[in-house]
């Protein structure tokens, strides 16, 4: 099964190929990987898409809590989340009439056509994985030159009832 | 007070307590050898190569309980360690690996003696640092050492640039680490050690098995307490030797592939098996499918990767062997009442682990005419009375040695386990001995392993160090012609050395004594006079060429599955037999 695991590290030079050494040394998968400094500038958020069964994730998430730079590793598989990927999209679009379809194609994915010459059109877009999947699709007789994806990206939903809890206690105070 | 990168270095060791170095100087480390020059309280101690600082750093934590430090150069020094640290991460020693870099503003260039020091060893230390500022270094060093020896201990290695050693700061060495990413769980969960004293008390068939955890943790007598206590059988891995006396009554040999019978059949049959500190290697298990099917697992390990990673636990408990066993004892104490009527419930367990001793003791075929390997071991363990510090090589001799010496002490028995370096032994011996001067060390070596490091005699003789080197001369890589014996058609594939140096002329050219003995008759004696010398002595055993380790797990087969020297000869049968048959449908 796919599992999206969110690691918070030390955010030291290193630290993501120790991260990314473990997976390939130990014969754990990656399906994508992806690392930004958080609000807190000496952490940093690594997401990690993995596939495996319970016994290997229990393994990896073992040898990642293991791993002297991480402070905190959690399964997101395990909760309520929201996971994104970007993508740059860049079309053959030489023709007039491919230029208007490419725009159609990207009003209703709610795209943005971020670059353009006379030859090509470059789309961003952002979503689920099924959403940017489907506009490549569509695109795709078009003609595309290129795609560049940014892997995912996932964060845990706020426990709805916890916050309701806190803001009924808010208004109670 | 201001003072350079290699001042801060050399004090920060001593303020570890550090007082033995073993590595060797280079361009890059030269403001470090100069402090230590003029250096009293720190000796440094030159081997011939860093792979044999590494390994008697080593050798000096397992013996000692302390971590053990190499200083090398960069490049080349740097990774002449590697073999060393990764033996030691495989073992869980506690190691400071320091190695030079070259200037931080050439890193990256492809500089003279450069190497990606800290790329190379990731996968193989427990963590490693660039140092990249003198600010730094002391609160560097601190931490080193803290992740080195806690939670599960293994290999720290620095990376430390000229530029750095070389620049000055002000030293102030930080009293205490908090690193808020590393806390390892010292403590075992209060309810899972409940569940593992009700576990024990209701097995009919329980027995311990207990690896290098133990040891590591100092936990030798909490284990001696558990066990006598609710009079369980206790197994030990190769990595565990001492950590239980040898000697001990409920004590069944080693379990695993060369594991004695009464220990692996113990472990096939029991109904509970305690795991402390030991984490299911396969040279333990066999094949792991068929590995205790039917007993209940309690495993106690500081290292949660270690749990569960290829065998089913019933009842995990992750924290320090020692604290835990501390409280399992404690709440088995508690349960008082019913437990002598429980551990009489427990006599046909008791009867039936008799009757597989008797049936199954190690053994040997006794000979006067030539010298056997194991016959050398014993003579050995009676002539030292047990009490000696016995650092083996890699191979058939290890576990001979393993079989036929009966470690009663923990830190005596020095091995390479997880990794298995050929090379270890000699190189170990020597930190061995820096470790406890007044211990009596042997090596023992086979004739393959004792030439990958021999130029580590001359640091033996140079620091007149004590140790007795045992060669079992048995003129091939004895192991591995002991699987293509069995296995592969007796096809002996670069597994017999041909033109052996004369060990004997070769220990004298270091200056050190050389014995030899080629009859049985010969043994005692050789090794009397070794032991009455009072520097080193190179004892040379031309011993039997076609004598095997057994018994033996064949690889891919349960522990239940052992043949013993007799069952070997139709194992072999049988491999000649496939190869007749294979040779028979061949066109003529
Ligand atoms: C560095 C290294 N290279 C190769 C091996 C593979 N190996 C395992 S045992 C063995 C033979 C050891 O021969 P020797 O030291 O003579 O001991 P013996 O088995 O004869 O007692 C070899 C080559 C190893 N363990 N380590």
């Amino acid at each position: 099964m796919q599992h999206i695991i969110s690691i918070l590290v030390e955010n030291k030079f290193g630290v993501l190929s120790r991260v990314a050494g473990l997976f390939s040394g130990r014969g754990f998968n990656i399906e994508s990987i992806s690392v930004g400094t958080t609000l807190d500038s000496s952490t940093s958020q690594i997401t990690v898409v993995t596939m495996g069964d319970d016994r290997i994730i229990e393994q990896i998430i073992k040898h990642l809590n293991k791993l002297i730079d991480v402070i905190k590793v959690i399964d997101l598989s395990e909760k309520d989340y929201i996971v994104r990927e970007a993508a740059l999209i860049k079309i053959h679009t030489s023709r007039p009439e491919d230029r208007s379809e490419a725009l159609r194609i990207t009003e209703i994915f709610r795209a943005r056509v971020v670059d353009s010459t006379p030859s090509t059109y470059t789309v961003e877009i952002t979503g689920d994985e099924n959403k940017i999947e489907a506009i490549i699709n569509l695109l795709r007789p078009l003609g595309i030159k290129e795609i560049v994806r940014t892997g995912k990206i996932a964060i845990a939903r706020e426990d709805m009832k916890q916050t309701a809890m806190q803001e009924l206690k808010k208004v109670r105070a | 007070m201001k003072m350079s990168g290699a001042e801060i270095l050399i004090e920060s060791l001593k303020k570890e307590g550090v007082d033995t170095v073993f590595g060797m100087p280079g361009g890059v480390v030269l403001q470090i050898f100069d402090v230590l020059y003029n250096e009293k309280n720190l000796k440094f101690i030159l081997t011939r190569h860093e792979q044999g600082a590494a390994h008697a750093a080593d050798g000096y934590a397992r013996a000692k309980g302390k971590p053990g430090v190499a200083l090398v150069t960069s490049g080349p020094g740097a990774t002449n360690t590697v073999t060393g640290i990764a033996n030691a991460h495989m073992d869980s020693i506690p190691l400071i690996v320091i190695t030079g870099q070259v200037a931080t503003r050439m890193i990256g260039n492809d500089a003279f003696q450069e190497a990606d020091i800290v790329g190379i060893t990731r996968p193989c230390t427990k963590y490693n640092f660039l140092v990249k500022s003198v600010d730094e270094l002391a609160k560097t060093i601190k931490e080193a050492f803290y992740i080195a020896s806690t939670g599960r201990p293994g290999p720290v290695l620095i990376d430390l640039p000229k530029d750095i050693s070389g620049a000055r700061t002000d030293f102030e060495y930080p009293e205490k680490v908090s690193m808020r990413s590393y806390n390892p769980t010292y403590y075992g969960n209060k309810w899972q050690i409940k569940q593992a004293a009700q576990a024990i008390l209701r097995a009919k068939r329980p027995v311990i098995y207990a690896g290098g955890g133990v040891i590591l943790s100092n936990a030798s007598g909490e284990l001696k307490e558990l066990a006598e206590l609710n009079r369980i059988p206790v197994t030990l891995t190769l990595m565990g030797l001492g950590g239980f006396p040898g000697t001990h009554p409920l004590f069944l040999g080693m379990l695993g592939m060369h594991g004695t019978y009464a220990a692996n059949m113990s472990v096939h049959d029991a109904d509970l098996v305690i795991a402390i500190g030991s984490r299911f290697d396969d040279r333990v298990t066999g094949k792991v499918s068929e590995f205790a099917p039917k007993a209940k697992f309690i495993h106690i390990d500081i290292d949660p990767t270690n749990i569960r990673k290829n065998i089913h636990v019933d009842i995990p408990i992750v924290g320090d062997v020692r604290n835990v066993l501390v409280e399992l004892n404690k709440e088995l104490k508690t349960l008082e009442e019913n437990r002598n009527q429980l551990i009489r419930e427990r006599d046909p367990w008791y009867s039936q682990i008799k009757e597989w001793e008797k049936g199954h003791p190690l053994s040997y075929k006794k000979s006067n005419k030539v010298i056997k390997p194991q016959y050398v071991i014993e003579k050995i363990y009676e002539l030292s009375g047990g009490d000696a510090i016995v650092a083996s090589d890699v191979g058939q001799h290890q576990m001979w040695v393993a079989q036929f010496f009966k470690y009663d002490r923990p830190r005596t028995s020095i091995t390479s386990g997880g990794l298995g370096t050929m090379g270890f032994g000699l190189p170990a011996a020597i930190g061995a001995q820096f470790a406890c001067p007044d211990k009596l060390v042997f090596n023992v070596a086979g004739d393959g392993s004792f030439q990958m490091n021999v130029q580590e005699l001359a640091t033996i003789a140079v620091n007149k160090l004590p140790i007795k080197i045992v060669i079992i001369n048995n003129g091939s890589l004895g192991m591995v012609r002991q699987w293509q014996e069995l296995f592969f058609n007796q096809h002996y594939s670069g597994s017999i050395i041909k033109d052996m140096p004369d060990y004997v002329k070769l220990a004298e050219a270091y200056s050190i004594k050389g014995l030899r003995a080629t009859n049985p008759s010969e043994v005692e004696g050789i090794i009397k006079e070794a032991i009455n010398t009072d520097g080193p002595v190179l004892m040379d055993f031309i011993v039997d060429p076609g004598e095997n380790v057994f018994p033996m797990v064949p690889a891919g087969a349960a522990n239940s599955e052992m043949i013993f020297g007799e069952s070997a000869k139709s194992v072999k049968d049988k491999t000649a037999a496939k190869k007749e048959k294979k040779n028979s449908v061949l066109p003529a």
